[in-house]
């Protein structure tokens, strides 16, 4: 299966330049250098553009950077309340930074490090550890109330503990498994579909590329969307804790 | 039957899971065109709703996707 003509071979990461530190494989890869271009584009886009460049009367980029974030601040005033402002910058990173890595994925020849679950795993322990210490701050032992749901009878805490506390845990790899799946999936049906077109007779053959303009156009609205839900779970988590039902 | 064999029908099996996010996302447009034509509106807030839903129950089919790739042989 491992052959040139799986639909999964432009996954695999190959070492462009080769750094081993004792035991540490640090090789430089695609998917490093993607997401370095991810950050560079980030903060580009916001130090240099938003902030340095920002002029009194907005260009068009600029209108469109400040129309997004104060889109993220209405989305955390909305799930979290008005005291998650705190965690504004987190969120508008994260947000900005999943979806510059999944636009900069649907260049052909890039690569998308959010359909590596690795990635993607890491955002979410790094988002479930920092909800349990932001609950556990903010409220103290008060904080293990929310294993216990609002209006359950006492005869019936002994079950929810443990099935809150299994929802809990499905959080995290739920959250992360979900931007991982969708990535995976979209290109895996690119390549499919280009495999098809490039099989095909010329008599079909212009069937599957064409529809590969369709569902590329698909995965632009998939990125998008997809960094979008996965910030507002981010923020339903936070706002979980902090308001504890 | 051999394993690989097995393996590969246990794949193709995994699409049915397709089944289920399919009468999801029916319902979730269903019900949201059926609410805009009640109250055009609230098509905005009721956009959004849809959207995170729909992304919601489509990452439960490529949950399927996943189980696949973990018994491709």
């Amino acid at each position: 299966m491992a052959d040139k003509e799986s639909p999964l071979h432009h996954f695999e990461l190959h070492p462009i330049i080769d750094i081993h530190l004792g035991g540490l494989d640090l090789s430089i890869n695609k998917a490093i250098i993607a997401m370095w271009i991810g950050m560079a584009v980030v903060y580009g886009l916001f130090m240099v553009v938003g902030k340095n460049g920002a002029s009194m009367i907005p260009g068009k980029l600029q209108s469109m950077l400040e129309m997004s974030l104060e889109f993220i601040k209405g989305m955390v005033k909305e799930f979290i309340g008005d005291e998650g402002m705190k965690y504004f910058n987190f969120v508008g990173t994260l947000f900005f930074f999943i979806l510059c890595c999944n636009l900069i994925g649907l260049i052909p020849g890039s690569y998308t490090i959010t359909s590596q679950l690795v990635v993607t795993g890491t955002f979410a322990v790094i988002i479930f550890v920092m909800t349990l210490i932001i609950g556990i701050s903010k409220h103290g032992g008060h904080f293990f109330s929310i294993l216990v749901p609002p209006g359950v009878p006492k005869i019936m805490i002994p079950v929810m503990v443990p099935i809150e506390i299994i929802s809990m845990l499905a959080r995290p790899i739920s959250l992360s498994v979900r931007l991982f799946a969708n990535m995976t999936a979209g290109h895996t049906v690119l390549a499919v579909l280009f495999g098809l077109g490039l099989s095909a007779p010329m008599w079909i053959g212009w069937l599957p590329l064409g529809f590969t303009v369709i569902i590329n156009g698909l995965e632009i609205a998939i990125a998008v969307i997809q960094a979008y839900i996965f910030t507002t779970l981010t923020c339903v988590y936070i706002g979980d804790v902090i308001k504890l039902h | 039957m051999d394993a690989t064999s097995a393996a590969y029908i246990g794949m193709g099996l995994c699409a049915a899971g397709f089944f289920g996010a399919a009468i999801g996302i029916a319902y979730i447009f269903a019900k949201t065109i059926e609410t805009v034509g009640r109250q055009p509106n609230a098509e905005a807030r009721v956009a959004k709703y849809c959207w995170i839903g729909f992304a919601l129950v489509e990452a439960i089919a490529l949950y399927a996707l996943v189980i696949a790739f973990i018994i491709m042989p």
